[in-house]
């Protein structure tokens, strides 16, 4: 089984070199600290930044530089500053190679749940409508199960949707699963966990096929 | 040419209870502070208020929140505010959730005269609800409308006395298309220079959109979420 850094680092083997990247609140947020040596990834922060580095040394925070998160943050060399019009218009023209998202649940058919749920104070979708309505390339880091054990890939969301048939790929700590017509197609699934106990845990449609390697991180 | 004004409270000194406002700022970056004080302090009351968040429980927009004077907050994003969930809950304030790439084109569309425009954000969801959708090359989209407010509030880093402004960093966010979007904007700014000190190539919103400009004090510039690695 992984654990959330296992996830964010299998999610850094689909990084590209001169790929920008917008990476979401949570797992997603851990992929930047496995960017592979020598490869250049540029990560997008939808408040205005491009080139987003790591946070600053202790007394080095600026509160005019944060992250979307609002964490304080820093600027690479080559980073640039825009306002948010143009930071989602360069994310609905498809212009971010990879968006990363947390969820709560993905269907089969690639929708994504992920902004609200009944009965909680409602917070706010953030950018997370426009990111999952536009980006070409989404994949979702989250846990396969929920913390009372039901299964968070399903045929049908049960929460409020944030986007539709958006998701490409989902990587849990049991598994990385393609989302294609036919369903959740198993890739690979992580070290000590069986197919059986995957199936067991998938309640959308779920599609074992050909080799199924273990996951490498 | 007669826009700088003598601080914050002359600045807001016409805004009426009721009006609509927008208010710059992400988070509690780049917020107009010194605006925000002044309403307060002003006491109006009913007032609906487009900013990408609400501010904390003490600080930014919470502080008008405190004093009961917004009915309805537009937004993105209302978390990390104990006093606006209350009011949210008991019926006392009225809040509408929009995408924020739909609030930036919003405020963007109503500062450069059009009117609406369509957008893929909140197709399939419940902001789609009582929306036009229509069909664009395959893929679904929804018709949003330019936001009307009375006043835009912004906050940049400098700004000359035509009203020509300079960002930093991230505290630009929204405050370029609130600026371009208010019937009457008003800027407060840390530094405040004689036209002709800022560079026609350095700035980012044109003066033509600004109708009062000041140069603030005591910015706090509260940090929301300071995260930082150890020195060594």
């Amino acid at each position: 089984m992984l654990d959330k850094y296992g996830i964010a680092k299998r999610i850094a083997k689909e990084l590209r070199d001169g790929y920008y990247v917008n990476l979401g609140i949570g797992i997603p947020t851990l992929v930047a600290n496995y960017i592979p040596e020598g490869m250049e990834v540029i990560l997008q922060s939808e408040n205005g930044l491009l080139g987003m580095g790591p946070f600053p040394v202790d007394g080095d925070e600026d509160p005019d530089l944060i992250n979307a998160g609002k964490q304080t943050v820093t600027m690479l060399k080559g980073a640039s500053l825009f306002d948010s019009a143009t930071s989602f218009g360069m994310i609905r023209a498809g212009k971010v190679d990879l968006t990363v998202l947390g969820a709560m649940e993905v269907t089969d058919r690639g929708d994504i749940a992920n902004w609200k749920v009944p009965g909680k104070m409602v917070k706010g979708m953030g950018g997370a409508m426009d990111l999952v309505a536009s980006a070409k390339n989404i994949i979702v880091a989250m846990m396969h199960t929920s913390k009372d054990g039901k299964s968070k890939l399903l045929e049908e969301c049960t929460l409020p949707i944030t986007g539709l048939h958006c998701v490409k790929k989902v990587i849990t700590e049991l598994g990385v699963f393609d989302i294609t017509e036919r369903g959740f197609e198993l890739r690979e699934h992580a070290p000590g966990v069986t197919i059986d106990e995957i199936r067991a845990k998938t309640k959308g449609r779920l599609v074992v096929e050909g080799e199924i390697t273990e996951v490498l991180v | 040419m007669k826009k700088v004004v003598d601080g914050a409270e002359a600045a807001i000194a016409d805004i009426p209870s009721g009006a609509t406002l927008m208010l710059g700022g992400f988070g509690l970056c780049g917020i107009p502070e010194n605006c925000i004080t002044a309403l307060v302090n002003k006491g109006i009351n009913n007032l609906v208020c487009i900013s990408n968040n609400a501010g904390v429980d003490d600080f930014g927009i919470g502080l008008m929140l405190q004093k009961k004077q917004v009915r309805k907050m537009i937004s993105s994003y209302v978390g990390e505010n104990d006093e606006f969930e209350r009011q949210l809950l008991s019926g006392e304030l009225e809040v509408e959730l929009i995408p924020q790439g739909t609030l930036a084109e919003r405020c963007r569309a109503a500062g450069s005269g059009i009117p609406a425009f369509y957008t893929p954000a909140g197709y399939g969801t419940e902001v789609e609800v009582g929306k036009e959708v229509r069909e664009f090359n395959g893929k679904k989209y929804l018709l949003e409308h330019a936001f009307d407010s009375d006043f835009a509030i912004v906050k940049a880093w400098k700004g000359d006395t035509h009203g020509n402004l300079v960002f930093k960093d991230t505290a630009r966010n929204f405050n370029p298309m609130m600026a371009m979007a208010g019937k009457i904007t008003i800027a407060e700014v840390e530094i405040l220079v004689p036209a002709g000190e800022i560079h026609p190539n350095d700035v980012h919103v044109p003066g033509i959109f600004v109708h009062r400009i000041f140069q603030g004090t005591n910015y706090e510039k509260r940090i929301e979420q300071r995260t930082v690695r150890p020195r060594n």
